[in-house]
């Protein structure tokens, strides 16, 4: 599709606002009001030969082996956020899921819970931004379902969607493989969509430029695996929790310690100014478009420039080793050097009062 | 980051490390006022970098900390009202009250809203004419003036649905308390800078020399709060007392004066029950009375609420600097963020969080 038509494509929702502006209970009664919905809105959004056999599910050729499969679903408040929607991060969350387990994504499936009287316009803007996520993911979506609940069941929209991709050979990307002496990467700045989120929350609007980080990284995992190959121990997007549970997580499963440096971690200067504000901690904060890496120790500068060559990865860093030293523990050096854990989070951070 | 990395330097750091360690001939016990404080202690490691003669004991300012139980079983009567929107600061929303807290209260259907500023529960009134907005106004000198701002503004504009249920705390009494304690331990204090960049210094000379104690107003870095240990430890090495600034950048002698007008015009001191603590007289806030019409405990009757302390907890020695976090039996044991049974191990500013959080109860190995 030319630059141009997909502009024109782009306009407007092709279900005509004057016919229904708002999803009714028959839009998901599998009726003819189904019908429409899925021809021409999210055949329109996300046609491609799968999806138009318009059958009860894909079927997907793969060259064998071993498959990674993950789903995610997406409650996201509010819906449209800094940068990015319900949609992209519906797109990015189960496309790097895949992809963090070594794996190349494949294909995505969408399952749309909507509630009655949401508006069709917000659902289309939905639409595209998936179908443009996925298009930049380069992973189609292939089979979906809606449904649609009373008004006030549900909150606008709940997206679920489900990823499944191929594992090349000799890729053994695992929480366990984590051993010490291993480098610990991340593959840039952290914190920023958890902030982003916040900034728009109802009762905590603050103003801000900054946007989600949301991004699809399984470009960037094909390059880490093809620079550091079996030195690639564990990867893991960092986010509910942020990176400090993912440290934690991964501590715990392979039985070994980490060390970080605070002076090391990339945190934004407008994040970093939320977080001193709000007294939140970065490192529990979520990510969207992030990569941990553990690699091993000679594998590590040549992992660092693959992440650093990929567009969603030029701050790139090393954040740390894996120890022998206290097994699921996670310590840092503070900035000025003083000595601390960094525990799971309990529970949501809570904005503090004074 | 400017104004915030310019105070985490670890040169400069280690060159206080190294001064306090020339410095101390002898043991000392530092109270740190605020939970802010501690939690930055903690968080930057410095309890572990000063010698071992200086035990820095973590007092009550955590305005979480000791809002009474009763209150906080109110708070929750209250916002199960149905036309009731109780609109909270966040780290409030989890501190058990004798059975619940307000995040499970909103879970059972109430209407309970997170906000960072008590004006924006005002403006949560005006957007809601047809209901009734309480908010939870906790907290020291530190955010009573925005507090008392909320009041004020819902006075003057005629917002009748907008009133707060009110449990404002203030630091001197309860320093006066600490020291006038038969077992107290506390030989001077770090004053809780932004407590003064309100209120001013001048409240507690008199306090330092009824007990000839230095008391060293201090801000909230790691370098703030090593150079305010500094300047504490340099008086009790040289026998002096007397109040010190430290936090000269943000504190003045006399502090805040319109914020201190705004805050004489819509409150008046009283009595106050600190939990963990008792009763400290003239250690309150209340609303005055002619701005009854935005007092909801006055607004909503509840009925009498009867609140039971866990036995187990020793909030009151913890928040009084007798005994640190870990000294206590149900630490980490019984007692933990996800079960707390006191409001210390919840808060952000709480010192048993803040133990917790950081390990403080396990052993750090200092090998690289």
């Amino acid at each position: 599709m030319s630059d141009e038509s997909r502009r024109d494509f782009a306009l407007s929702c092709p279900l005509p606002l004057s016919e229904y502006p708002r999803v009714q209970l028959a839009h998901g009664g599998g009726g003819r009001l189904s019908q429409i919905l899925i021809e021409k809105l999210f055949l329109g959004a996300y046609g491609n030969p799968a999806l138009r056999q318009l059958h009860d599910g894909a079927v997907l050729a793969t060259g064998g082996g071993r498959l990674a499969l993950s789903t995610d679903s997406f409650v996201v408040r509010p819906l449209f956020f800094p940068g990015g929607d319900i949609g992209s991060l519906a797109v990015h969350g189960t496309v790097n899921d895949v992809a963090m387990c070594g794996a190349r994504p494949l294909a995505i499936a969408a399952g749309f819970i909507l509630e009655e009287g949401f508006p069709m316009e917000d659902l289309w803007r939905i639409a595209e931004s998936m179908r443009d996520a996925a298009a930049a993911a380069g992973v189609p979506v292939v089979t979906g379902d809606t449904k649609v609940v009373d008004r006030g069941k549900g909150d606008g929209v709940y997206v679920n969607t489900t990823g499944i991709g191929w594992v090349a050979e000799g890729v053994e990307i695992s929480p366990q493989r984590a051993r010490p002496g291993d480098a610990v990467l991340v593959s840039g700045e952290i914190a920023t969509h958890g902030i982003a989120i916040m900034s728009v929350r109802e009762g905590l609007e603050f103003e801000t430029a900054l946007e989600t980080d949301s991004a699809p990284l399984n470009g960037m995992v094909e390059r880490i695996l093809a620079a550091g190959g079996d030195g690639v121990h564990v990867l893991r997007d960092p986010t509910r929790g942020g990176v400090a549970s993912a440290l934690n997580e991964i501590a715990g499963q392979a039985k070994v310690g980490m060390r970080l440096e605070e002076g090391s971690l990339p945190v934004r200067e407008e994040v970093r100014g939320a977080c001193e504000i709000l007294g939140f901690d970065p490192l529990y904060v979520a990510n969207e478009g992030k990569c941990l890496a553990i690699v091993a120790p000679e594998a590590a500068d040549a992992v660092l420039a693959a992440m650093k060559a990929d567009p969603h990865g030029r701050e790139a860093t090393v954040i740390g080793t894996v120890v022998q030293d206290h097994p699921g523990r996670v310590y840092l050096r503070s900035s000025i050097g003083g000595l601390r854990i960094v525990d799971m989070l309990s529970g949501e951070q809570l904005p503090r009062i004074c | 980051m400017k104004y915030v990395d310019e105070y985490r330097g670890e040169e400069q750091a280690q060159r206080f490390v190294g001064a306090i360690g020339r410095l101390v001939t002898r043991p000392w016990t530092v109270m740190e006022i605020c939970g802010g404080q501690t939690h930055t202690l903690i968080r930057s490691g410095i309890d572990e970098l000063l010698p071992a003669a200086v035990t820095l004991v973590h007092g009550p300012g955590c305005p979480v900390c000791v809002t009474p139980l009763e209150l906080i079983d109110r708070a929750q009567a209250i916002a199960r009202r149905p036309e009731v929107i109780l609109a909270s600061f966040g780290d409030m929303m989890r501190v058990p009250g004798s059975t619940t807290d307000l995040l499970d209260t909103k879970a059972a259907g109430a209407d309970v809203r997170m906000v960072y500023s008590p004006l924006d529960a005002v403006k949560l009134a005006e957007q809601n004419p047809e209901r009734e907005v309480v908010f939870f106004a906790v907290g020291f000198e530190t955010t009573a003036p925005a507090n008392a701002m909320a009041v004020w503004q819902a006075h003057r504009r005629g917002i009748g649905n907008f009133s707060i249920l009110c449990s404002h705390v203030l630091v001197p009494p309860a320093m006066e308390a600490i020291l006038g304690a038969p077992h107290n331990r506390v030989q001077g204090f770090l004053a809780a800078g932004h407590v003064c960049a309100v209120m001013g210094t001048w409240e507690y000379d008199p306090i330092a020399a009824r007990y000839e104690i230095p008391i060293v107003v201090t801000g909230f870095e790691p370098l703030d709060l090593l150079q305010g240990a500094y300047m504490t430890l340099r008086a009790l090495e040289e026998g002096r007392w007397g109040v010190e600034n430290q936090y000269s950048r943000s504190v003045t002698r006399d502090g805040n004066r319109p914020a201190q007008e705004l805050l004489g015009r819509v409150f008046e001191v009283c009595d106050r029950k600190w939990r963990g603590i008792g009763e400290i007289p003239g250690s309150g806030y209340r609303l005055r009375p002619e701005l009854a019409a935005h007092d909801a405990e006055l607004k909503f009757e509840v009925g009498e609420i009867a609140a039971q302390e866990s036995p187990d907890c020793i909030a009151g020695e913890i928040l009084t600097g007798q005994k640190k976090p870990h000294e206590c039996a149900a630490f980490g044991e019984r007692c933990t963020p996800e079960h707390p049974l006191g409001a210390p191990m919840v808060s952000a500013e709480g010192a048993c969080a803040a133990y917790y959080r950081y390990g403080r109860h396990e052993k750090v190995s200092s090998s690289p």
